[in-house]
Order: structure tokens, then C-alpha cells, then sequence
């Protein structure tokens, strides 16, 4: 294990998000703390509880997770676009390290970063409603897993992007859509029936049920398929990138 | 790291390269390149020059062939191979918005070095970097640019060196650094591999020589074995009477008569079967015709190298 190298890579990737601390940090929080306001608000006065729980608090494992699936994508395909774009690239696959060292370290800081980001949200959350959270190991579990596993997605369109507008593709057109749609604002349960099947399909759902789950004991699907469907996109996103790495799709000629 | 003196610093059995587009980059070269020299590989534009380095640096995949750096396979083994190596492309491609200290220390690490900041500190000093060394790399000049990435490649204390084009767009001040520091990293056994355009540099630096075109190596040389082999000499005499014309019997030696009929120029090399110096002297001594001065030369490494791609379809 090239240890020296990960730490090096690490290291790199986490003072790019210090040198950009404001659009790294301080926006996702401001964002949330926005939904708050329009959401718990506006929609908060005329939905009062879901499940016996009040909608202000009930928004808070979505809004977290919303924050979680774009910053894990965003950080992971940036770090790893940025050094392609740029062609500094060549001294990452020049250097004695191996594909798991790489993923390791560049997957590992994108995913420090974005739990750090997701609990900022939680704490900001807490200053508008009260929370309790019911169990917090699967809370810093469920996370971490989604971080990860996030992560790990952003990774591949960070290699598969040839151009700024592909990186954002996939974020701006599957990502953003399917957590809006994934239960972040609402419990499926209240949609019809024909969309709550639909619903099931969105991946999404499930890791928006899980975090709740962890929050309020309560959830849309449960938690053992929540986890179970995680755990799948996780070993999918590794498989692919393994596959990346064996044939050096779009690093190696 | 030490290397292992028995095998070559590197060994490249008949390599190739074919890239997606179909472009046969490199077709079957085989080189070994031995420790402690300056092998400088010369070439036109797109004769695969790059493509051969990146290989072994392991940056594109090879078609076929073994490449191995002090007896490691550069696939199999890797880390141990890539390890001992470090590479200044072509390209100046860094990392703007780091630090200069930063981004050497960074490549150490990469190469899994320990930290070591008193080496980074002679590196940036030696490539008088040491008062830019806390300012970003955005910031600097082209030339100090260049200067990073050789920091760079140096940082982790590579055994072999790869200097990829290193002059192309280069002030004569760094280039005279460069060639002292290339010339001390020599003293201390590293080995160097360098691409240039400059053919009076690798004249002047080089060990050995390699030609390569069309993905061929088409010849690879000791330098002043090529110089002798290929290089044209001309003898140039000043005369002491002018002259108009010359003698029948100086046909055979295609003398060239300049400077007013001052100056004769005998151009000959050892390949051509035409008769010697010496008695083209004595042919002049029975015609009475006397100089005063008489001056050789021989011809560069440019106008070998110029014919040796022009031979080569």
C-alpha cells in the first residue's frame, strides 16, 4: 500500500475544498437553510404532521440527503475531471499507486466532505425545528454508506466526462429530479397509487426512507431493503469502476 | 532506492503501439538503455518519441512487447518499475492554484516518498525556485513553470529521468541551468533519457543516440562512433596564389573553388569511396600549388540526423 500517496492525494483534494470554502460550504448550507424557510413555511403551515411527525422535521433526513447526492457527485467528478481537463493527469498515472489507492483517496476526500457537509445541514437544521434522532449510529451509517457509495458515481462521470457540460449532465438531469422525486419533501405514501409504484423504482426513495428511518424509528420502505438497494448501487458503481480501471477507459490510451 | 546494476536501466523488447484511431504509433522497437547515460532519442514531429516514453512511463497501455525499468516489468511490477522513475513532459501542465512547495511535496508523496522537506528545499533551490516557493503556480512565468515540473519529477530522487522536449520555448538562461543540472543528476547515477529538437544539445550532452521515424528506431549509436561513422568532414585550404582552373587529375576529387580562387573545399567521409586527404595533398605538391592554411570540420548531428530521416520512407 503506497500510503504516502493517498495521504498525498487526500491532502491535495481537501484544501481545494479550504481554497473554496465558500462555494463548497457556505452554499449548500444557505440553500437548505432556503427550503427551510419556503418549505417548513409555506408548505409547513398547511401540512402540519406526516406519521405524527411535524413536517418541519420531517423534511430534515431528505434535506440532508438532497445536500449528500449532489455534493458526493459534484466533489468526486470534479477531483478527478479537474486533472484530465488540465492534463496534470499524466504524473497520477505515472506515480507507483494502484486503482484502489486512487479511488481510495480521491473517493475517500470527496465523501469526508460531503458528510461534513451533511451534518453542517443537520446542525443548521436544528436551530429551526427540534430533532431527535432516534438511532444515531444508523443515522451516521446510513451517511456515510450514501457518501460513499456516492461518491464512487462521481467518480465514474468524472472519468467518463470529455467537457465541462457532461460533468454537470447527469447531476442536473437524473440526480436532481430523482431526489425531488424521491420522497424528500413528502412520504410516497401520500402520492397514488399508480406513482408510488412508480416511486419504487427511484433509488432515491430508498435511501431517503433509510435516513429517515434513522431519524424517527419511522420509514416509507423498510429499512433492510433501504439498506440492501444501497448496498446494490454500491457494488454496482465499484464493478464499473473496476472495469474503468482494467481497460483504462478514458485515462489510458 | 538503488538499482540493480545487471539489467539495463531500461530494457524495451520490441515494442508497439497502435492507438484506437488505428495509428500505428510504434512498430516493434526494441532499445535498452544502460546506467548512468544520457540516451538522446531525436526525431520529427509524430515519430513516436512520446509514445515510447509514456509507455514506459505508464501513462498509455502498450500493444505488444515487454518494456522492463532495472529488471521490473512495467506492468506486473509496477511500483517497483515507476517508482524509480520520473518524467517532465512536454506539456506545461500544473496545478495552478497550488503552491510551488506544494506541489512537490505532493509529487513525493505520489511516488511514496516519505515527507522530507530539506530535500524539497535543495530541489526548489537548485532550480532557483526557493523565492517563489509560496506562491502559485498560476502566478509564475512559462519558464518557472517549466522549472516546477522538473521540481517535480525530482522530488521523490528518481534513478532514471525522462526530459521530454525539456528546451522547446526555453530562455537560454534555464536551458544553461537545465544541462548543468542534467549534468550533476549524471554525476550522482541518474540515468537520462531526453527528446529534443535542439540536435546541437544532444550533441553536446548526449552519450548515445537514437534516431526514430515512422515508429522505427532506425538507428541507435554511441555518439562519436556516429559522429565518425556518418559525419561528413571537409578540408578547406587557403591558397597562396589564387587559382583559376585545376589540373585534370583533380576531377576525381570534386574540389570546390571559392573565394576568388583562393580557397579549395574538399568534402569526403568515410563511407564514400573517394581517395584520402593525403594524397589529394600530394597531388597538389607535384602541381605547385602551395597553401598556406589548412582547416577540417566536421559536419553536426543535425545535417546526419536530417539525412538519415530522409532516407527512411
Amino acid at each position: 500500500m503506497n500510503r504516502h500517496a493517498v495521504w498525498a492525494i487526500y491532502k491535495v483534494e481537501m484544501a481545494r475544498t479550504l481554497r473554496t470554502l465558500l462555494q463548497s460550504v457556505v452554499s449548500p448550507v444557505i440553500s437548505t437553510s432556503l427550503y427551510f424557510v419556503v418549505f417548513g413555511a409555506a408548505i409547513g403551515s398547511r401540512i402540519t404532521e406526516i406519521d405524527g411527525i411535524s413536517y418541519g422535521a420531517f423534511i430534515v433526513p431528505g434535506l440532508i440527503m438532497l445536500s449528500l447526492l449532489t455534493q458526493s457527485i459534484s466533489n468526486a467528478s470534479f477531483g478527478i475531471y479537474f486533472p484530465k481537463f488540465v492534463g496534470t493527469i499524466f504524473e497520477l498515472l505515472s506515480a507507483p499507486v494502484s486503482y484502489l489507492e486512487i479511488v481510495l483517496a480521491y473517493v475517500g476526500a470527496a465523501a469526508t466532505k460531503s458528510v461534513a457537509i451533511g451534518l453542517i445541514i443537520l446542525a443548521t437544521a436544528s436551530l429551526f425545528v427540534p430533532l431527535h434522532i432516534e438511532h444515531p449510529f444508523w443515522m451516521i451509517g446510513f451517511l456515510i454508506l450514501t457518501a460513499v457509495t456516492f461518491s464512487l458515481f462521481g467518480f465514474i462521470i468524472g472519468v467518463w466526462a470529455g467537457n465541462f457540460e457532461q460533468l454537470q449532465l447527469v447531476p442536473l438531469l437524473i440526480i436532481t429530479p430523482l431526489t425531488f422525486l424521491g420522497g424528500s419533501f413528502y412520504s410516497i405514501d401520500m402520492l397514488p397509487g399508480i406513482w408510488r409504484s412508480i416511486s419504487l423504482f427511484n433509488p432515491v426513495v430508498y435511501l431517503v426512507s433509510g435516513f429517515r428511518w434513522s431519524f424517527f424509528g419511522k420509514s416509507d420502505v423498510s429499512v433492510g431493503v433501504s439498506l440492501g438497494m444501497t448496498v446494490v448501487f454500491l457494488l454496482a458503481c465499484i464493478a464499473v469502476i473496476a472495469w474503468i480501471f482494467k481497460t483504462g477507459y478514458r485515462l489510458r490510451s | 532506492m538503488s538499482l540493480a546494476s545487471d539489467s539495463p536501466a531500461i530494457s524495451i523488447s520490441s515494442l508497439s503501439k497502435t492507438y484506437a484511431t488505428g495509428f500505428q504509433a510504434l512498430k516493434g522497437v526494441s532499445l535498452d538503455i544502460k546506467h548512468g547515460e544520457i540516451f538522446a532519442l531525436l526525431g520529427p514531429n509524430g515519430a513516436g518519441k512520446t509514445t515510447l516514453i509514456s509507455i514506459v512511463c505508464g501513462i498509455v497501455n502498450r500493444s505488444g512487447g515487454t518494456v522492463t525499468v532495472d529488471g521490473h516489468d512495467i506492468s506486473k511490477d509496477y511500483r517497483a518499475a515507476r517508482s524509480l522513475i520520473g518524467l517532465v513532459p512536454q506539456e506545461l501542465t500544473v496545478e495552478a492554484f497550488e503552491t510551488v512547495r506544494n506541489a512537490l511535496t505532493y509529487s513525493r508523496g505520489l511516488f511514496g516518498r516519505p515527507p522530507n522537506p530539506d530535500f524539497v528545499e535543495k530541489v526548489l533551490k537548485d532550480l532557483s525556485l526557493w523565492d517563489k516557493r509560496d506562491e502559485k503556480i498560476i502566478t509564475l512565468s512559462g519558464g518557472m513553470k517549466r522549472r516546477v515540473m522538473i521540481g517535480k519529477a525530482l522530488a521523490h530522487e528518481p534513478r532514471i529521468l525522462f526530459l521530454d522536449e525539456p528546451t522547446a520555448g526555453v530562455d537560454v538562461e534555464l536551458r544553461q541551468d537545465m544541462w548543468a543540472m542534467v549534468r550533476r543528476l549524471r554525476d550522482n547515477g541518474v540515468t537520462i533519457i531526453l527528446t529534443t529538437h535542439y540536435i546541437e544539445e544532444a550533441e553536446e550532452m548526449a552519450d548515445r543516440v537514437g534516431v526514430i521515424n515512422h515508429g522505427e528506431l532506425v538507428l541507435i549509436e554511441d555518439k562519436t562512433e556516429l559522429m565518425r561513422k556518418l559525419g561528413r568532414k571537409q578540408l578547406k585550404l587557403e591558397l597562396r596564389k589564387p587559382v583559376k582552373d585545376l589540373p585534370a587529375k583533380f576531377a576525381r576529387y570534386e574540389l570546390e573553388i571559392g573565394d576568388d580562387g583562393s580557397q579549395l573545399t574538399y568534402t569526403y567521409d568515410n563511407q564514400a569511396e573517394r581517395p584520402g586527404v593525403a594524397s589529394l595533398i600530394r597531388d597538389l605538391d607535384e602541381a605547385g600549388i602551395e597553401f598556406r592554411d589548412l582547416d577540417t570540420e566536421n559536419s553536426s548531428l543535425e545535417e546526419i540526423f536530417v539525412n538519415l530521416v530522409r532516407k527512411t520512407p
